[in-house]
């Protein structure tokens, strides 16, 4: 293998029932910029079934260049039918970066192609740079239960191949008026291999509040005391687009159901906003909440270990507080 | 019906704590444990021992005393354990570990292979679908229950974000299972007083059916090129005033930082 | 010399610690609130072999040894004292005086059975005129053909109604004193045995503690367990290995309230600064550690020497006497360092301090275990 022959930054752009899917746009936002920095194109691949037609979209967001894979073996994701299309693809092209969603297709596939092209991948990162002195291509993920962060390096291998979390990378804004090309690719299948046929795919409502992936979490401890409490903290969440969580204390005594929980033997989340009412703030609660970008805390008790994590602390009531908040952020929201 | 469960000893990262002076992880005193998905994949092998009366070989790579968790395993109900343990598998990336991995299984006869989805201290996902690979076997990922069939087949949902898929393998087949699928047995009392008596097959670098080039450091192709604990936070600022003005404090933060 | 576990022993303790903190700790509030029989926990730990730790293989124990069980009533108990006491009546009253006295087909008709959970075990000595002075049995026993008569009724009887065999006391010559009392295997459903009142309870309010009845309740004569007019020495025995039972769970309960006591007074501030900060809270967390520790060895040397066949009353005694007041003393200050929410139902530390209560009263008061270490003492 001769590393000088890989060029250009490729993305994967997972679709399902022919919907391009958001981290396929964010990570054409992240490679738009790892592309530029190497002065090379910015190529998407799109596989599916009668699919061709979304190929403006990844242009639209960013792509230089679409290679659309278009055959009835595409149509729902299966491993094999898949990794054997991308695989040519890469045989073909020889992308220097490939990156994938890490969702349950990419983090399937992604780890398959590695096998096969016999190359590195970095699963799950958080950020993808460009190191300034030599232009090593640096992907970062935390490890050990989010304990730590570690930065990953494919020196020798190409392509080098990372998934990237959704929600992480910014989309472009939309471009209608960005010029690509695309480029029909046609994969030959083995179809021997085919050992695997899907039989349904059935989406679930869930009825039960996953406050992983809430944005806001207006979140209650010991000081919210009862039911009636929580009422007027799923007032706040409502106006905020918000979920309600919970901390342990309120689960054990019944108030809240155990999906709600965060913290250690609970869930762990990383909201935009995590309003912490009457929340001592246990060890084991910050564990899974202190990664949210803004905390903020209101607590009776000035010296509540949660105000050790908040970016704003209010020191008083919160049953006076959350109603007056709620009131006063639904105004603002009007205006 | 022979099933392999490939399972991994981990750091307990749930009871793993940061150093606020040091910045670093105290290691010290974390329990070692199966790690949780691979419990989960356990947990599918030994009730399809009930069921249908499979014989359940577990593997483990690792340090000499990974052989913890084959003990373990036979005290859950497995009937062979095996501890994949070579200096010159160390080192390994995500890449070598298959390539050792699947080179052990060359060595076996077996009709599936079970190993969890990823493991808690690196979360990566990756070993068992790259083992499919280089054993030139189907996958399946994210399990969340399977049903033999007869003739082979085997009906296998797995977890996908919406909801669920069910899929039908046909033939020998590797899959990675979800912890919050299957509640893992707990260890017999009679289990664990037998459990020391069993035999443990230790098996080194030449057992297995793969070139020296793919294993260890030399075999991975990712490298850390650095790693960090994230920086605490300093505290933020405290306010003890009237619920007025409390109410302005924090809108006015929220408009900040675009929340509202 | 060695004081580390065994491998065996250390997978064992993860085994239990584990199961004790999943399957119990949920319901202990629960269970102790309701005055509720766990029998959800009883049918898990059945299938787990724990009500056989210490049984032979040949019987269908699991063949583990007097240690493991030790731990396993402390971890039990660590969360929840009724489930711990479940285990330890079923285990040191009912199945070892089998194991220990009974013929070959006592042994390979019951215990198999009550290893393997399937069936449970009690024992009855206690009767309203003879607690601490267990001779004053009034139970009578009369040999009529190929049956003997049983008539009168015990109290205070652990797993009383859920249990299915019953080691009972009574007197068949009453001439004799102690050397008249001798005892029987009696099985649930017997004609003529019921359960009668139900206690209620300050702690262990979970664990089933009833009254037995026996009204010409005729039993097969080959349900004698050892020999006529031993069965004070029967029962003294089992009360020694009964104690070491008692020892773990009150260890296990203080253990419990160390746990919660060390995390609460972690997380508590006041003035600034966590409880544990202050040294009058470390200073007495550290007395208490060094007891809860100091009782551990005392459990594990009675257990010990009981597994090795050698003579362990004093030890049984010792470690009863010493590790129920050190469950005393450390739940009492456990509420203490709780302060008010120590006091509420909100915090498990309440409850650990009324269950601790019992393990000062019963398989021998502490009166009694100072009597029986000062015997050896001054002998």
């Amino acid at each position: 293998m001769n590393k000088a022959d890989y060029k250009n930054v490729y993305v994967f752009a997972e679709q399902r029932d022919g919907e391009i899917q958001p981290v396929a746009l964010e990570l054409l936002g992240k490679a738009r910029e790892l592309a530029d920095g190497y002065g090379e194109k910015l190529v998407a691949i799109l596989a599916g079934y009668k699919i061709a037609a979304k190929a403006q979209t990844l242009i639209a967001y960013g792509a230089d260049e679409v290679v659309v894979l278009d055959a009835p073996e595409l149509k729902d994701y299966i491993t094999e039918q898949y990794a054997q299309a991308i695989h040519q693809v890469i045989e073909a092209f020889k992308p220097r970066i490939v990156l994938y969603g890490a969702t349950t297709i990419g983090r399937d596939l992604a780890p398959r192609l590695s096998a096969r092209v016999n190359t590195g991948l970095t699963a799950d990162c958080t950020k993808l740079a460009l190191a300034e002195e030599d232009q090593e291509f640096l992907m970062t993920r935390p490890a050990f239960g989010g304990n730590i962060m570690a930065t990953i390096v494919i020196r020798e291998h190409r392509p080098q191949m990372a998934t990237v979390r959704p929600g992480v990378m910014q989309k472009l804004a939309k471009d209608e008026s960005r010029k690509g090309n695309v480029v029909t690719f046609e994969p030959k299948f083995d179809s021997s291999k085919f050992k695997v046929k899907l039989i349904e795919n059935v989406k679930e409502a869930k009825d039960t509040v996953d406050i992983t992936a809430a944005k806001v979490l207006v979140s209650g401890g010991r000081g919210v005391a009862n039911k009636e409490g929580f009422d007027k903290l799923q007032k706040l969440a409502d106006v905020l687009g918000g979920q309600v969580s919970s901390s342990r204390a309120m689960v054990d005594a019944g108030v809240m159901p155990h999906d709600r929980q965060v913290g250690q033997t609970g869930k762990t989340v990383r909201p935009a906003l995590y309003l912490a009412c009457g929340i001592s703030g246990a060890i084991q609660h910050l564990a899974g909440m202190e990664e949210s970008e803004l905390i903020v805390a209101i607590n009776k008790d000035k010296f509540a270990p949660i105000f050790n994590v908040a970016d704003l602390g209010i020191v008083g009531d919160l049953h006076k507080i959350v109603p007056m908040l709620a009131e006063r952020i639904a105004k603002e929201i009007e205006k | 019906m022979n099933i392999v469960v490939c399972i991994k000893q981990v750091p307990d990262t749930t009871e793993v704590k940061i150093n606020p002076v040091t910045g670093t992880l105290i290691r010290d005193g974390v329990p070692s444990i199966i790690n949780p998905d691979d419990k989960g994949g356990l947990e599918v092998a030994l009730e399809l021992k009930d069921k249908y009366g499979a014989h359940v070989t577990v593997i483990t790579m690792g340090l000499p005393q990974a052989d913890a968790v084959l003990r373990e395993a036979f005290a859950m109900g497995v009937d062979k354990a095996i501890l994949l343990t070579d200096r010159k598998l160390g080192g390994a990336d995500t890449l070598a570990t298959s390539n050792a991995l699947a080179g052990a299984l060359k060595a076996m006869d077996f009709d599936l292979v079970i190993t969890g989805r990823q493991a808690i201290d690196g979360d990566t996902a990756q070993v068992g679908p790259q083992i499919a690979e280089h054993l030139g076997l189907p996958q399946v990922s994210y399990v969340m229950g399977l049903d033999v069939k007869g003739e082979g087949k085997y009906i296998v949902k797995k977890e996908t974000e919406e909801g669920y898929q069910t899929l039908e393998v046909e033939g020998k087949c590797v899959l990675t299972t979800l912890a919050s699928a299957f509640k893992p047995r707990y260890m017999t009392v009679a289990g664990i007083v037998d459990a020391f008596d069993k035999e443990i097959e230790v098996w080194g670098a030449d057992k297995i059916q793969v070139e020296e080039s793919k294993i260890g450091k030399a075999g991975s192709p990712t490298s850390v090129f650095k790693s960090f604990t994230k920086e605490l936070k300093p505290a933020g600022e405290k306010f003890e005033v009237d619920p007025e003005q409390a109410v302005e404090l924090i809108v006015a933060k929220l408009k900040e930082k675009h929340i509202i | 010399m060695n004081f580390e576990l065994t491998k065996t022993q250390q997978l064992f303790k993860q085994m239990i610690r584990e199961f004790a903190e999943k399957e119990v700790k949920p319901l202990a509030a629960e269970v102790d609130e309701q005055e509720r029989f766990p029998i959800e926990t009883v049918q898990k730990m059945a299938k787990l072999g724990i009500f056989g730790i210490p049984i032979p293989k040949q019987y269908g124990g699991a063949g583990g040894d007097h240690i493991m069980y030790t731990i396993a009533v402390e971890e039990l108990s660590r969360v929840c004292a009724t489930t711990g006491v479940i285990v330890s009546a079923h285990t040191s009253l009912c199945c070892a005086p089998i194991l220990e006295n009974g013929t070959e087909e006592q042994k390979m008709k019951y215990l198999p059975k009550l290893a393997s959970g399937e069936w449970i075990g009690a024992f009855g000595l206690t009767e309203p005129n003879a607690g601490t002075d267990a001779s004053a049995q009034q139970t009578t026993a009369v040999l009529d053909g190929d049956e003997y008569v049983l008539n009168g009724s015990k109290i205070f009887i652990t797993n009383a109604g859920y249990a299915d065999v019953y080691v009972v006391a009574t007197m068949t010559d009453k001439s004799q004193g102690n050397k008249g009392i001798t005892t029987f295997i009696v099985e649930k459903g017997t004609p003529g045995f019921s359960i009668g009142k139900k206690e209620q309870k300050m702690g262990i309010r979970g664990s089933a503690t009833c009254e037995l009845i026996f009204e010409n309740c005729r039993i097969p004569k080959e349900n004698l367990l050892g020999k006529i007019g031993g069965g004070f020495k029967v029962a003294m025995k089992t009360l020694d290995g009964g104690r070491i039972g008692i020892a773990s769970q009150a260890l296990g309960i203080a253990q419990g309230a160390m746990d919660e006591t060390v995390k609460y007074t972690k997380e508590r501030k006041q003035f600034g600064k966590s409880i544990a900060q202050f040294q009058n809270t470390a200073f007495q967390m550290a007395e208490l550690e060094t007891k809860v520790q100091a009782s551990r060895l005392l459990v594990r040397q009675a257990a010990w020497k009981e597994g090795l066949g050698l003579p362990f009353s004093a030890d049984a005694a010792m470690a009863k006497l010493f590790a129920a007041q050190t469950a005393m003393e450390v739940t009492t200050k456990a509420v203490q360092f709780h302060g008010g929410y120590g006091y509420t139902r909100e915090y498990p530390v309440e409850r650990m301090m009324r269950d601790a209560k019992i393990t000062e009263i019963y398989e021998g008061t502490s009166e009694v275990q100072r009597m029986v270490i000062s015997a050896k003492l001054f002998k």
